[in-house]
């Protein structure tokens, strides 16, 4: 039997915006480190630019 | 950055300007900026590109005025390499750039503007504050129209053959909205070929735009002109061949969603397969899969795609790429340490107040100076000081000391909104010592000086109306606790069908034991009679492989024929009562997910039970797969759409139909290219890269013929075969069809568990689906707590969808499973039990259904269930409910403290 390889308790998420910060705070909600990179000075992405949203009307904020 | 405290001096000072990309180019914003006011992390940075000490090598302003010292020209890119054992990609989309289109006037007109510029115009925070004007001349516009499949559905130029899926529902939403904010009666008008709103409650959504008078209308506009005035005036052939023109104040083009260029060389530099149009490519049965093991993928960036299914594979995603990790879970993360709070209980309050100038932008208008000094004389306080930034480390270093030092016990922080900076002083409460809910704030920014600059005295009077109320209630507030629950480490899932399984073996992977239990003697749900998904690949052998996985793990207990009887308990410690034929049995587990399917609507109309070749859906593929119909042996071939869907009975769209019709319909074609198959539809609604499967449908000759809901086709038995007569809108006139057979686009109906979701204390929409916390944010959690869904049961969804949902549900549950116990807030409901009747209004107003009946029929608070959202307060004729940190007596003395 081979030894098994260790694994590294961290993920890397690649972009900030609704998507990469939902997975982003599952995973540290869970137990793992998350690397959030962002090419922006801000995470937020396409979302942050909505003004409201279906179907409650509330601002994308 | 650790040092900018946000106060926004570099940008007041800084003289150059720029377009402001987040207002998308419709205002300017200087080169020292913050993207946003809410941006996250708020820090202001330099534009490099356009700074003029980087330009010119002069300037430096922001410098010279940054109160903190946070300017850093010096700063440069570096390196850094980082183990990790996952990695998600979700780089999202670019929205499609119509300039390169000549015919829509994009680039030389500015009352033509896209979707995304036209949602900043409506937007508070947008170039003209939510004033609807269009950008010419800054007038309200009286009469708009929205062009739908701009950069999509197209092979013209753009080379984007797909559906970008949102493009119909945003275009609704900004209709609506338009209409909203516009004084006079605003006329708007979409021009779309299908509308495509397919998702749950979207086409309650499009039939309430049709009532406020938004006009549809079904053409493809083929020309824009520019009026001398700045209108636009469009012209465009209707359905019938008749050749119209009108003319708008304002054009807003409805663009697609694109991968970017970046994102591209970004995919290919980490080896990850791309599809025909750039998006990464996945497989139904691994829906946030790349094709390199370890790299997982969610959003827009795995096809075009809305907000709630981008968070959905999120979770999914975070899923996946935790699987293959779990035994490295918590290893590097670690836990903070908080001192045990000190017992303040029966000692006199020692109030300290900190009233925060924010830089300029409370000093500015408030005498905080005057407001300090106005705060040593209230009540209870022991402790006045002013900050420059109440926020910032090293206020927080500071405040900690003081409390120490001058045995405080309960803090007034006058400053900003609790909404965003509560937690942070609480947290800094919690590290001194002291029970994080002896604290309250006072906003004199939000609420004062930034909506009174022009009248600084009474500011500042109202600043320290607003401290006096704060000390007031803070005074009387006492230590709360927080309940701490421990977590049963296992999990059950009701339903094994595709989703039940696929989440129940996620569960298994991250290590957690798993109840699955199936109402039925075999597993598989509906999918055991789908023969292929939308991606061509085989539905039966998966499914087969998938039930062998499920019955050889060793960690999923498999309970079948069997039922919930009861449910006990809540997050973290559910007891669940089991029960089959010949038994019951009793299972603890910490979350739970529901899984539950749904079924197929038995039509009662078209023909359907006169005659064996008149079928559904899910009987069509059952008798493809049997070889009972076969295509060699098939001359000609009728689907309908929307049978039993987007009817009065049931106002929704099934969303799987059209594209389980074109893809039938291309295997017919494929197997017997002689065999004539019309499909008869409403709207197309084969959003996504499903557009393909109907273009190439189309290509192979599949006629595709539309009908309205008043004029509905017939279906009649005629001998052996069967006649179809619909009425053509384009001819107008009926067209007789001889059929073999007719498959029927049955709609998706649910299952209607009512009981379950009494047990669980989750609700449902009128519809009969779950009832998501929220329908962007929350997909697949319950407004009660340890509660999930996935699959079918939540609405109709393809494949895909299903098991990205499966796994986006063990991501949610995962969050509470993987720790040992969870910390409930403090602020929960209590009854008097000496005032309450028992009349019952409080339980029933509960929308957590956290109140029940205690044996002598009184109401009492599970407190675990209890979110403090004061509605059982506000019920009560008694008044025997109360909220804990916000009790009548709190407010109460609030109120008299501004009297």
């Amino acid at each position: 039997m081979t030894a098994k390889k260790k694994v590294t308790g961290a993920v890397m998420v690649v972009g900030g915006g609704i998507a990469g910060m939902q997975a982003s705070l599952d995973l540290a909600d869970s137990g793992f480190y998350v690397y959030l990179v962002e090419k922006n000075p801000a995470i937020g992405g396409v979302m942050s630019q909505l003004d409201k949203t279906f179907p409650t009307n509330d601002c994308a904020m | 950055m650790d040092k900018c405290i946000a106060c926004g001096a570099c940008s007041d000072k800084c003289p150059q300007k720029v377009l402001n990309e987040y207002n998308e180019g419709l205002d300017k914003r200087k080169a020292a900026h913050v993207q946003y006011a809410q941006a996250v992390p708020l820090k202001y940075c330099l534009d490099k590109d356009n700074c003029l000490y980087f330009l010119k090598g002069k300037c430096r302003a922001c410098e010279k005025f940054c109160p903190a010292g946070a300017i850093n020209y010096e700063q440069s890119e570096t390196q850094r390499e980082i183990k990790v054992g996952s990695v998600i990609l979700s780089a999202g989309f670019q929205p499609f750039d119509p300039s390169i289109y000549s015919t829509y006037s994009y680039a030389n007109s500015p009352n033509v503007v896209t979707a995304l510029e036209f949602e900043r115009i409506l937007a508070a925070s947008g170039p003209w504050m939510g004033h609807l004007v269009r950008p010419s001349d800054e007038m309200e516009p009286r009469k708009i129209a929205f062009l739908q499949c701009v950069g999509s559905r197209d092979m013209n130029i753009c080379d984007h053959p797909y559906c970008s899926s949102v493009c119909c529902m945003y275009a609704i939403k900004e209709a609506i909205i338009a209409k909203e904010h516009s004084h006079d009666d605003l006329d708007v008008s979409i021009y779309y070929m299908d509308m495509r709103t397919f998702g749950k409650d979207f086409e309650r959504y499009y039939e309430k735009a049709k009532k406020l008078g938004i006009h549809f209308i079904r053409s493809r506009v083929h020309t824009v002109d520019l009026l001398p005035d700045d209108s636009i005036r469009i012209q465009y052939a209707t359905e019938q061949g008749d050749r119209k023109t009108d003319e708008f104040d304002m054009l807003v083009l409805s663009h697609g969603l694109e991968v970017s260029d970046s994102t591209v060389e970004l995919a290919r530099r980490l080896d990850v397969e791309l599809g025909d149009h750039q998006f990464i490519r996945s497989g139904s049965f691994t829906p946030v899969a790349t094709s390199r093991s370890g790299i997982y993928v969610c959003g827009a960036l795995n096809g075009p795609k809305d907000i709630p299914i981008s968070v959905m594979e999120a979770s999914a995603a975070a899923c996946a790429a935790a699987g293959n990790l779990s035994e490295a879970r918590g290893t590097l993360v670690q836990e903070k340490e908080i001192p045990k709070p000190m017992d303040v209980t029966g000692d006199i309050p020692r109030v300290g107040v900190f009233v925060c100038s924010c830089g300029i932008n409370i000093a500015g208008v408030v005498d905080v100076k005057a407001v300090a000094e106005y705060a040593k004389g209230l009540p209870y306080v022991t402790y006045v000081q002013n900050n420059l930034f109440s926020c910032s480390q090293d206020a927080q270093d500071n405040l900690t000391e003081v409390i120490r030092a001058q045995g405080l016990n309960r803090i007034v922080v006058a400053a900003c909104t609790p909404r965003t900076h509560e937690p942070l002083f609480q947290e800094t409460l919690q590290n001194a010592g002291l029970n994080k809910y002896l604290f309250e704030m006072a906003n004199i920014r939000n609420q004062d000086s930034w909506v009174h600059t022009d009248n600084p005295e009474k500011a500042t009077n109202k600043a320290m109306d607003l401290v006096r109320m704060a000390v007031a209630k803070v005074s009387l507030l006492e230590p709360l606790q927080e309940i701490q629950l421990s977590v049963n480490p296992g999990a059950m899932v009701i339903g094994g069908g595709l989703a039940g399984m696929n989440a129940a073996l996620s569960l298994a992977k991250q290590g957690y034991e798993t109840h699955l239990v199936e109402r039925e003697s075999h597993l598989g749900g509906t999918a055991r009679q789908l023969r292929v998904t939308a991606q061509g690949e085989a539905v039966g052998p998966y499914l087969e492989q998938l039930i062998a996985k499920v019955e050889a793990e060793p960690l999923i207990k498999l309970h079948m024929e069997t039922t919930i009887k009861d449910v006990d308990g809540f997050v973290g410690n559910f007891k669940t009562t089991l029960s089959t034929k010949e038994k019951e049995d009793s299972v603890e587990h910490g979350v739970t997910i529901i899984a539950t399917g749904a079924s197929e609507y038995k039509p009662r109309e078209y023909a359907y039970g006169q005659h064996p070749k008149v079928l559904t859906h899910l009987e069509l593929d059952a008798a493809l797969t049997t070889g009972q119909v076969d295509p060699k042996s098939t001359n000609s071939v009728v689907f309908i759409q929307c049978v039993g869907s987007r009817e009065p009975e049931r106002p929704y769209c099934s969303k799987v139909c059209c594209t389980h019709s074109v893809e039938t319909a291309i295997h017919f074609k494929e197997e017997n290219p002689d065999c004539q198959v019309v499909i008869l539809y409403r709207d197309i609604r084969t959003y996504g890269e499903r557009e393909l499967l109907y273009k190439e449908a189309r290509s192979k000759g599949v006629l595709f013929i539309r009908f309205s809901l008043d004029h509905k086709p017939i279906v009649e038995v005629d001998g052996d075969g069967l006649k179809v007569t619909v009425y053509d809108q384009i001819l107008k006139r009926d067209l007789l069809i001889s059929a073999d057979v007719v498959g029927l686009a049955s709609a998706v109906v649910s299952n209607r568990a009512e009981d379950l979701a009494q047990m669980f204390k989750v609700s449902m929409d009128d519809d009969g689906w779950f009832l998501e916390a929220h329908q962007k944010l929350r997909p697949v959690d319950f407004a009660t707590d340890g509660v999930f869904m996935c699959g079918l049961a939540h609405y109709p969804k393809p494949i895909e969808e299903s098991i990205a949902q499966a796994q986006a549900a063990v991501s949610r549950a995962v969050t509470i499973l993987s720790r040992d116990e969870m910390w409930l807030s403090g602020t929960v409901a209590f009854i008097d039990q000496n005032k309450c009747v028992g009349c019952g209004v409080c339980w029933t107003v509960c929308p957590y259904q956290a109140i029940d009946q205690n044996e002598k029929g009184l109401a009492v608070v599970n407190e675990a269930l209890c979110k403090g959202c004061g509605t059982c307060v506000a019920s009560c004729r008694s008044g025997a409910p109360n909220l804990r940190g916000f009790t009548t007596r709190d407010v109460m003395a609030q109120i008299e403290a501004m009297m």
